[in-house]
């Protein structure tokens, strides 16, 4: 019997940084978010057209809200620290 | 995935503060010159000064101070242990500086006749320039870089700096965080501008990423500095800022000090006599938490309502906006309530302590062609408004270098050495994530180089770092982005070692509790007065030694030199 070298659990994790779909409009091709977040930690879920947070892993600086032309982000301080 | 080759004359790798004003500079030196900013996140948004920035925190502006009294606050601030030609150079063109943001649309609070409006936070003279509305600086230069034609690439992690044949700087090795494209940039001259290295200790808290620094300047500077075989100094002169507890803003004394806001104990008693923040400051601080009196606290609930606004509206919507948040997760209200202090993680920056490459008067390092400017070259309490001092001294030497030289001769060996170490964590079919490799690493910095330093535990920190350099070989990235995260360890686990080794290397205690060595308690100036300098030796290895200081160009008379070793408040009793 042989054992992989590496076993991975998945952890979850709550991220700090919600996106309001309503208001999102990357389905129109915007991704402000994306762009200017220093740690690349947002994404496009390209099957739903709309910006979502892929790693947990925020400096809750603040240029994705600032700068998203909609107002569909909201920056929480990470649980962690909260 | 692709590789990439571009060639240019001046490459600068780190498009946050220092990095945008040196290639802005290059380019206005030579308007011939193709310049590239090469930039890991993105050039509009990247950085320290993401959000604004507070304020100035080192202006040496005509009618409050000359240079010269800079220079010597500066040099009794760093006890001693200064290049005065490097702050000198600083303070004669910091005034130009500002003018020249000012001109360019940066905001800088003036009093009713138009005259800059300063504030005293220093020990000794007038240095804070504050600017509650320099939001817009990173738009400013992000106008000034289009105006003046300098290329940018976004989202790609310098990793090594090629060096060439005739040891000669000659670009860079990059990869792209989004494709894992690997990038050869080819460059006369490079200036290297990638910030403090920030995510060495771990907070507190635990998150990785909750650093007083901007956590996308993991190290990666330094590291590569070392690897290109430059010279590296003060690097056992650590970072540790006192911040909010559990926040990672500054409290922040510059800011609230000019109001009327001050550090106390529990017991709502000031216990230092200055603000500004100094190794000997911290250690007061330190002593201060851990002692009886401890917590420490921001007192600001004896301010009238209208200046507390004025407070709020400052801190919460400038440099660190997520604050009013956390406070409000908190329930404190600065009327009510003072708020509770801790110390950070340690870090290296020379922009708050003086820890980085050695740079002289010119940003030239010891590496022919590279240059540095900002938070990772060695100019101690250069902050903001030196790292664009530098960053222009940068651009211009750069630009120079370029001109009289051609592009060195780079070996396809070192090429295809670099490109297998940084695809590595993406072809290896499983491995280690980098995050719990990022964890324990920083777990282990905290454990064994959190000042006050034991020797046997740095030793033993050296031993876990030196095993953690074997995992650096089963590091399993799942796709670009984990590439950078699995790059940076790499970074970090450098930097982990360069912390511990010349802090062990420096026998002595210096900079309060930047370097407050339990078993060599007393400063030392006859064997220590000198420069402690890392670099990797002929054989490869990591090594220590001693730069004797250049003579002083600013003479110091002992009562100045000595004004920072007394900041606690006399009347009050120093806890045991
Ligand atoms: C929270 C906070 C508050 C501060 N407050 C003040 C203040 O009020 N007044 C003051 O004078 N100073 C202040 N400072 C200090 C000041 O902001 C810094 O000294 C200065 O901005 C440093 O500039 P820099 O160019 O060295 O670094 P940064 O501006 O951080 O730029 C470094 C750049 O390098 C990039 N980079 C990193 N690694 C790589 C890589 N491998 N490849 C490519 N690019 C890379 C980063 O993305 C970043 O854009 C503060 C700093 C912080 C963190
Ligand atoms: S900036 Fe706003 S609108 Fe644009 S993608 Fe992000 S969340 Fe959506
Ligand atoms: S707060 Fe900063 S780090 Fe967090 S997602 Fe927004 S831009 Fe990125």
């Amino acid at each position: 019997m042989s054992f992989p070298t590496f076993s991975i659990a998945e952890q979850r994790s709550s991220v700090p940084v919600r996106i309001d779909e309503e208001l999102c409009i990357a389905d129109k091709g915007c991704t402000v978010c994306v762009d200017v977040c220093p740690l690349d930690v947002l994404a496009i879920d390209l099957s739903k057209g709309k910006a979502f947070m892929a790693f947990d892993e925020c400096w809750y600086c603040m240029p994705c809200e600032k700068d998203c032309p909609t107002g569909a982000v909201h920056v929480d301080i990470p649980y962690l620290l909260r | 995935m692709n590789t990439i080759e571009r060639e240019v004359d001046v490459l600068v790798i780190g498009g946050g503060t220092a990095g945008p004003m040196a290639a802005v500079k290059a380019k206005q030196a030579n308007p011939a010159l193709k310049v590239l900013l090469l930039e890991k996140a993105h050039v509009k948004r990247s950085g320290a000064i993401s959000m604004g920035m507070d304020g100035l925190n080192n202006a040496v502006v005509p009618g409050f101070a000359t240079p010269e009294q800079y220079v010597r606050e500066i040099t009794a601030a760093n006890d001693g242990i200064v290049n005065q030609k490097t702050i000198l150079a600083y303070a004669q063109n910091s005034y130009a500086m500002i003018e020249e943001l000012d001109r360019w649309g940066v905001k800088f609070e003036k009093d009713e006749t138009g005259d800059y409006a300063m504030r005293k936070v220093h020990h000794m003279g007038t240095y804070v320039l504050p600017m509650p509305e320099g939001h817009d600086i990173k738009k400013v230069l992000y106008r000034q870089l289009k105006k003046n034609r300098v290329e940018i690439t976004n989202r790609l992690v310098a990793t090594r700096l090629i060096v060439g044949e005739d040891g000669r700087i000659a670009g860079t090795f990059a990869f792209d965080c989004r494709t894992g494209d690997f990038h050869v940039v080819r460059a006369k001259s490079v200036v290297l501008a990638c910030g403090a290295a920030g995510r060495l200790g771990l907070p507190a808290s635990g998150y990785l990423f909750g650093t007083y620094e901007n956590p996308t300047n993991a190290g990666d500077g330094y590291s590569m500095a070392y690897h290109a075989g430059a010279e590296l100094s003060g690097i056992e002169c650590f970072q540790i800022n006192p911040l909010i507890k559990d926040y990672n803003g500054p409290a922040c004394a510059y800011v609230t000090g000019p109001f009327g806001g001050y550090t106390t104990n529990s017991r709502g008693e000031r216990f230092i006599e200055c603000d500004y923040w100094s190794g000997q400051m911290m250690l007061e601080f330190q002593r201060e938490l851990e002692g009886g009196n401890g917590p420490v606290f921001l007192k600001l609930d004896h301010l009238a309502e209208e200046t507390i606004s004025t407070i709020e509206t400052i801190l919460h919507t400038n440099e660190r906006p997520s604050r009013g948040r956390f406070h409000a997760g908190r329930g404190t209200d600065y009327r009510e309530r003072m708020v509770e202090m801790h110390i950070s993680e340690i870090g290296l920056c020379s922009g708050h302590s003086a820890s980085g490459v050695w740079v002289d008067e010119n940003a030239a390092t010891t590496v022919p062609g590279l240059f540095s400017a900002g938070d990772m070259a060695c100019v101690p309490h250069n902050y903001m408004l030196g790292a664009f001092v530098y960053g222009h001294f940068a651009g211009v030497s750069a630009a120079r270098h370029a001109q009289e030289h051609p592009h060195a001769n780079v070996s396809s060996a070192q090429v295809d050495a670099e490109r297998q170490r940084v695809w590595a964590p993406l072809l290896r079919e499983s491995g280690l994530p980098p995050n719990q490799v990022e964890y324990k690493l920083r777990r282990m910095v905290n454990d064994y180089l959190q000042p006050p330093k034991v020797t046997r535990k740095m030793e033993i920190g050296l031993e876990r770092f030196e095993a953690i350099r074997g995992d650096l070989d089963r590091l399993h990235a799942r796709n670009p982005h984990e590439l950078m995260r699995a790059m940076e360890v790499h970074a970090i686990r450098d930097c982990a070692e360069m912390a511990a080794r010349a802090s062990l290397y420096r026998t002595e205690s210096r900079w309060g509790l930047y370097h407050a060595r339990v078993d060599y308690p007393e400063r030392n100036d006859a064997e220590w007065k000198v420069h402690v300098q890392l670099h990797k030796n002929a054989a490869g290895e990591m090594a220590c030694f001693k730069r004797a200081l250049e003579p002083y160009v600013i003479a110091m008379d002992q009562q100045e030199q000595a004004a920072y070793q007394k900041l606690r408040i006399s009347t009050e009793a120093v806890p045991a």
